[in-house]
């Protein structure tokens, strides 16, 4: 029998906010254990939430981003449970009433192309601190640095249909909140973080059968690895005709296991109830209107515009459009009078070997656009081009014109100098040019070398072949 | 010496004599910090509307000049790094906080006696209890130790302590006192509030710590109440309801000739006394019991002996955690707490939350229909008893929750539906204060404000009432 695994996916991102989701602490991730922290963030005995305007924004964008209907009346509630790094013993959190409902996000999967996963509900919370139980030997250390952090969860449907897609789902949400500047989406500093619910069932069937939920995934490949593992123990046990029991199971990545770490039967009764020290949250419907109008161009958008806009080829204009800040700089250097397809090339073949990654643009679009103005005005050669970059990239401020005399990499297209090196070079090889004229055309090249070598590098191939091709013709 | 040392001074005096005599009103005090507060005080040269004035502070309340206990064992020796806003607006308008008042532990109960420290007792008969939770501040402001106080109300706690004690106490709307610093019990009932020994005391107190505050999302965006109008000496034009439900057959005949005695001096100054129905009032005292525990069991999962307050490990040292909430828990609450700990998780859980917490909202809103229905007919305010019966001996009510929770029959309501409500004296029964209540519209703590101060002049609250 052949089984598909169905998998939908709750994914908590933190928001790009200076301070909490309800007090004035500094958000900032590394900072010193417990120095972000006021009566309300360690909910001290009289301290009262006040949310904050600019998460609330942010989640609206993301939001908007993920083709949610945002909702103009939304509330918060409790989750209560107990848990030493949960200081008021309830997690703030939106429950009946979520901030939006309804979205989508076109992913490309591995398997199946092109696919529409739809979007649940995004709703705002409030993290809670951080536990380190290897930090003090045989003690519990608790850094409150992170309670109060603003966050959203957004939870998919179960429409994935392979661990490979779920990660091309994370891929394509990553790249979407960060085009929107909600967050940078930086798992290692857990501003992002996938739970997982799968199931199996007979590929093809529409059923949806008892799901488990897959956590303590640290990266977008230990999620592949982590649904892969809990989609073979499914199948397995289903194969020898067990029955799967709902139940939470913990990813092991450096075993590559899964292990239940509760069963339905110990499953949490989270109490959940309305928030009372909030009132409901109420946007102008007017608002969120233009905020909706107001979105930037999204990563899917801008890469058909490009494709079509510029003439680039799919794979390109995927790559161009990556990132908003690649192709904001990509359309920058189009702007700057560069065409669309040699741009593209500069961008991706040049520009990209500077910057690992493609997180950090290492010079300013200007730069290129001159690099490439040299190059084509015959004063760079193609080659030398790169140099100046990679020089450039240390010290963006000159033009690239001084970087490249710096360097002494400027071509000669002076024809006097040019002249007098062909002229050389024909007097020393006399019985190639009586070659070359009884036919043997392809010592051009020969010569053309020479007369380089001549120059150290520094005459314009160009000027040279026209030089050459002169003074050979009589 | 400055008039704010002095003034200082006799405080200390007044609140020594008082508390000589066994009142327990306060869990903590000195001349000391009363002092500290009047030398920084006049050296800032303050003239605000309270200058000089000493203020008792329910413990339920956040102070950083006293421990903040809320009368448990689990917050014992607690200090608060912040005030809260209506102490720090209080010291604004020149008072000196006189000290942290006795209540029931985190304000549930209605006498006092659920204090972890002892109860304290009604000045007017040492033999019965000054009412509660904010039973430290009645009797603080009865014993003559200070002229005002502040308390606060989840379901009448202060009224009915103002009314068992002969003192003056105001609930105000939902949100026009920040919260901020009131330690929470029911966060969608609690109010902070103000007694005094007389209205215009409360009310002066109330002008000066209410209006917006932002650390409070629920808090009115609406400026301070400022100082009451003068009393006036008609009433004509006033609409006042009497709610049939508040007057059963079988009211306590001292409770009754009181209450008839105050309608019959508010028709005498004018007012037009008209017959209303609360319908829903019957179901308040169980919607109440639903939705302030329920919030209660969040609002205490903090105390969990982690972060701070008792810590206790049940013998099994710190590695078990869930077993030093276990005894952190079982040793630092109280019975009654406990016992609304467990009745708020119970109708929260899963399976039971229909049922109980959103049917009882469904009351809440029943409830507060009722009030608008009555206000929107051109009634100005409702006049009832406060409570059923006068101040009860201590041990009545312990061993009955059920009685114990029926002293607050009369007042819960008005907390369910966020209106403003007031206590004033009206008579003696056998030497025991009575009170009466005006419950206002939303909002309308002016209107119940001007009521009562022509009533208290009119009326002799020293006098027995049959």
């Amino acid at each position: 029998m052949s089984w598909e695994t169905v998998v939908g996916l709750e994914v908590h991102v933190q928001l790009l906010t200076a301070t909490k989701m309800f007090c004035g602490c500094s958000s900032r991730f590394g900072d010193p254990p417990n120095t972000n922290v006021c009566p309300v963030c360690l909910g001290l005995p009289g301290a009262l939430p006040v949310p904050n305007e600019q998460a609330v924004w942010l989640a609206v964008r993301a939001a908007h981003a993920l083709g949610c209907t945002v909702h103009p009346r939304s509330s918060f509630a409790r989750k209560n449970y107990f848990y030493p790094d949960l200081p008021k013993g309830y997690q703030i959190s939106q429950f009946e009433e979520p901030l939006a409902t309804g979205g989508k996000l076109e992913i490309v999967s591995p398997e199946r192309g092109p696919v529409t996963v739809r979007i649940k509900r995004l709703h705002l919370e409030e993290d809670a601190g951080k536990s380190f139980h290897d930090r003090v030997p045989g003690m519990t250390a608790v850094d409150f640095n992170r309670s109060g952090v603003p966050l959203i969860e957004i939870v998919s449907e179960p429409d994935l249909r392979s661990p490979a897609e779920a990660r091309a789902y994370l891929t394509t949400l990553k790249q979407v909140l960060k085009y929107v500047e909600v967050s940078d989406c930086n798992m290692e500093e857990g501003s992002l973080r996938v739970d997982a619910n799968l199931s199996i069932r007979a590929a093809g069937s529409p059923e949806l059968r008892t799901r488990t939920e897959v956590k303590n995934m640290n990266s977008f490949s230990g999620v592949e690895r982590a649904l892969a593992a809990e989609g073979r123990r499914q199948i397995a046990a289903t194969e020898r005709g067990e029955e799967i029991v709902q139940a939470t199971m913990l990813f092991d990545a450096a075993a590559g296991e899964v292990r239940p770490m509760r069963t339905k039967e110990e499953a949490r009764d989270y109490r959940y109830f309305p928030e009372p020290d909030l009132p409901p949250l109420v946007l102008a419907e007017k608002w969120l209107a233009s905020e909706r109008a107001g979105l930037p161009e999204l990563p899917a958008a801008r890469r058909e515009r490009f494709a079509k806009q510029y003439g680039l080829a799919a794979a390109d204009a995927a790559m161009l459009s990556a990132s908003r800040a690649l192709a904001d700089y990509y359309e920058a250097v189009v702007r700057g009078g560069v065409a669309a397809k040699d741009a593209a090339n500069w961008v991706m073949n040049d520009l990209l070997a500077l910057s690992p990654g493609g997180e950090r643009l290492p010079l300013p679009p200007g730069r290129l656009v001159e690099t490439v103005r040299l190059v084509d005005g015959g004063r760079l050669s193609r080659q030398a081009a790169r140099r100046v970059l990679a020089g450039l990239a240390g010290a963006p401020e000159a033009p690239a014109l001084e970087v490249a005399e710096r360097l002494g990499l400027l071509q000669v297209s002076d024809g006097g100098a040019i002249a007098g090196w062909v002229r050389e070079t024909l007097a020393a090889h006399p019985a190639e040019v009586a070659r070359y004229r009884a036919g043997e055309a392809k010592l051009m090249g020969f010569f053309t070398g020479q007369v380089m070598k001549k120059s150290h590098g520094k005459a314009d191939p160009k000027a040279v072949n026209a030089a050459l091709a002169e003074a050979l013709k009589t | 010496m400055t008039d704010f040392v002095r003034a200082a001074r006799q405080a200390a005096q007044r609140i020594a004599a008082a508390e000589a005599k066994g009142t327990h009103a306060f869990l903590a005090w000195s001349e000391a910090a009363l002092l500290e507060q009047a030398e920084r005080l006049a050296a800032a040269g303050a003239a605000g509307p309270l200058a000089g004035e000493v203020v008792a502070v329910k413990d339920v309340i956040a102070d950083a000049l006293f421990p903040t206990t809320c009368a448990s064992k689990i917050l014992e020796g607690w200090r608060s790094p912040f005030e809260a806003t209506a102490v720090r607006r209080l010291r604004e308008a020149g008072a000196m906080v006189a000290g942290k008042t006795n209540c029931d532990e985190f304000a549930m109960g209605s006498s006092t006696e659920w204090s972890a420290f002892g109860p304290s007792r009604n000045p007017a008969d040492p033999a019965r209890v000054p009412g509660g939770s904010s039973g430290g501040s009645a009797a603080a402001v009865a014993s003559g130790a200070v002229t005002m106080a502040l308390g606060s109300e989840t379901g009448g706690s202060v009224r009915q302590p103002a009314a068992f004690c002969g003192v003056a106490g105001i609930k105000p709307t939902y949100g026009r006192v920040s919260r901020y610093g009131l330690v929470a019990f029911g966060s969608s009932l609690d109010q902070i509030g103000v007694l005094g020994k007389d209205v215009a005391s409360a009310a002066r107190l109330l002008g000066v710590i209410s209006g917006r505050d932002d650390r409070d999302a629920t808090s009115l965006d609406r400026i301070p109440l400022g100082d009451p109008a003068p009393a006036s000496r008609s009433l004509e034009g006033t609409v006042i309801g009497v709610p049939a439900e508040y007057f059963p057959a079988g009211l306590h005949p001292g409770v009754r000739a009181a209450s008839d005695r105050a309608l019959a001096r508010l028709k005498d100054l004018g007012a037009e006394l008209r017959d209303v129905s609360l319908p829903h009032t019957k179901y308040a005292v169980p919607a109440y019991y639903i939705v302030a525990p329920a919030e209660a069991s969040s609002n205490l999962a903090r105390y969990d002996g982690v972060r701070y307050g008792l810590r206790a490990d049940g013998g099994g040292g710190l590695a078990d955690v869930r077993a030093v909430y276990r005894a952190t828990r079982g040793r630092g609450f109280g019975p009654e707490v406990r016992r609304r700990i467990l009745l708020g998780t119970y109708v929260l859980s899963a399976g039971y939350y229909d049922a109980y917490y959103r049917k009882a909202q469904r009351v809440r809103e029943a409830i507060r229909a009722d009030f608008t229905r009555v206000f929107a007919q051109g009634v100005h305010a409702l006049f009832t008893p406060t409570t059923p019966t006068p101040a009860f001996r201590f041990g009545e009510r312990t061993a009955d929750p059920l009685a114990m929770y029926l002293s607050d029959v009369y007042v819960c309501t008005a907390n369910l539906a966020w209106v403003p409500a007031l206590s004033l004296p009206i008579g003696r029964d056998q030497g025991l204060p009575i009170g009466g209540q005006l419950i206002g519209a939303m909002e309308a703590e002016s209107t119940i404000i001007r009521i009562a101060l022509a009533l208290e002049r009119a009326v002799d609250a020293t006098a027995e009432v049959r």
